[in-house]
């Protein structure tokens, strides 16, 4: 509290960010906060962590968000190429390939730790998590970001194997909102994104709207609204 | 049959007037004067099948292979000269694993038939090099399902049901198109091959042969692999008792 409160706005965005991947029976399940922080100011309350590189495949994105939306960029643009020499849709499993070549062959110069989820008409959906130096590693489910931390021992004992759609999607809105409550690099909203046969769905969660965990205060509207108040008196005795 | 084209034929660079690059065709001829390869897609595999021709008494049996093996899942019967047959195999090995290495996932035999058209087709263009005077079927098992592709001289790959190349091509195309392939296993299919291959075998013109055939199928868990040896020996066996048997008539 008496450390000097100036935020240096000119150090690199960085998405502190809770990250999370989930597969479901016929999908897979893409959910993120919302928070871009530089140094200790937010940058961004609303970010859109959860990237589209083609149809069916999405990412989501955690650490250096320049390094992770040059990764995505660049992985976008050979998946395309990719998808017209084949003429037919990639599978997950090559764009998430391709996002760990660019990681691991310049692991010294990027920071970003990525989940790769979609579905494809061979494997169904699929997730890969893609951390720090460049592994691959294709997982039921995947979290990543700082927020992630506090999720561990949650998803020990949540996670179960062929949840429906709508029990996956409650998992990681719970998942993430509990990130968000205890890592200060988290916050905003929680956006998530579906995808399976049928094609994509996205989802916002405000932030006002989500579960209160131990010891988290209501939130309340601004102050500020006061000075729209029909009455005058701001105060009352 | 083709004409010779007397002024135009001299580099692959040049058109005849009346659109034809006579140097491509030439190139074919090469292939159609060398031993027959045969392919068949089965409904769970495919099937390659090579008339050998023994040059010489002194080669040992199973040398001078023509039919290799491209990625664990494909394989390439040549037919035509054998150096250049050589060198499309080994482009067609670098193609698939560079594939890998990029992506992750075994090359789609489509994908490998299409680069290995391009790469025969770019020797076709330029007039410091000369096409290869070799063509190719390929065959092999991809998430797709069982595929065979046949690339000739020119560049030009197209996917078969049952494809031949070589002497005995027009012979062998007229039996491969009496089998009912939707319906053939691999197992079978080994035989029939083998069959056709004895058939359109001219003893008169051509020395002995030796029979060379490999599979990609369901029995040999979707891996490109010489027939077993068990497999071809019965297949061997029945070519020859259903040869005795036309030769009766």
């Amino acid at each position: 509290m008496d450390r000097d409160a100036t935020a240096d706005v000119n150090a690199p965005h960085s998405m502190g960010t809770t990250i999370i991947g989930v597969t479901y029976n016929g999908g897979v399940i893409l959910g993120a906060d919302s928070r871009t922080s530089t140094g200790l100011y937010v940058a961004n309350r609303a970010s859109d962590k959860i990237t589209q590189l083609t149809d069916n495949v999405y990412i989501c994105r955690s650490g250096s968000a320049a390094d992770s939306q040059i990764v995505s960029d660049y992985v976008r643009y050979f998946l395309h190429q990719h998808t017209i020499q084949l003429g037919q849709p990639a599978t997950v499993k090559v764009a998430a390939n391709l996002v760990r070549l660019l990681s691991y062959n310049n692991k010294n110069m990027l920071q970003t730790g990525i989940i790769v989820g979609g579905w494809d008409k061979y494997e169904g959906g699929k997730i890969y998590g893609i951390p720090l130096g460049g592994t691959i590693l294709e997982q039921p489910f995947a979290i990543g970001g700082s927020g992630s931390s506090y999720l561990y021992g949650f998803f020990d004992q949540a996670w179960k194997e062929g949840m429906t759609k709508d029990e996956a999607e409650q998992l990681v809105v719970k998942a993430v909102s509990l990130a968000i409550a205890r890592d200060g690099a988290s916050g905003g909203v929680v956006r998530t994104v579906t995808i399976n046969n049928e094609g994509v769905t996205r989802n916002f969660y405000p932030g006002d709207q989500l579960p209160l965990w131990h010891e988290e205060v209501e939130a309340h509207n601004s102050l500020l609204d006061i000075l729209n108040a029909s009455s005058p008196e701001p105060m009352s005795t | 049959m083709s004409s010779i084209g007397t002024g135009y034929d001299l580099s692959v660079t040049t058109f005849s007037p009346d659109g034809r690059v006579f140097q491509i065709e030439y190139a074919a001829k090469a292939v159609d004067n060398s031993g027959t390869v045969v392919g068949i897609k089965c409904k769970d595999g495919i099937v390659i099948g090579v008339e050998k021709l023994i040059a010489s008494k002194m080669m040992l049996p199973g040398s001078n292979r023509r039919i290799h093996s491209v990625h664990r899942h494909s394989g390439m019967g040549v037919a035509g000269l054998a150096a250049d047959g050589r060198q499309i195999v080994a482009r067609a090995k670098s193609e698939a694993h560079n594939y890998e290495s990029t992506y992750g996932e075994p090359i789609p035999i489509k994908e490998l038939a299409d680069r290995v058209a391009s790469y025969v087709h770019l020797c076709t263009l330029y007039w410091w090099l000369r096409p290869f005077g070799s063509g190719v079927i390929l065959g092999g098992y991809d998430r797709d399902g069982p595929q065979l592709y046949m690339v000739e001289p020119s560049g030009v790959s197209y996917r078969y049901f049952g494809a031949a190349i070589g002497k005995g091509r027009q012979a062998a195309k007229t039996e491969i198109e009496k089998l009912k392939l939707s319906e053939l296993t691999c197992r079978q299919g080994v035989i029939e091959v083998a069959k056709i291959i004895y058939g359109v075998h001219d003893e008169a013109k051509d020395k002995t042969f030796e029979l060379e055939m490999s599979w990609v199928c369901d029995e040999s868990n979707r891996q490109h692999q010489k027939v077993p040896e068990a497999l071809l020996e019965e297949a061997k066996a029945a070519a020859k008792a259903a040869l005795e048997e036309m030769d009766a008539d």
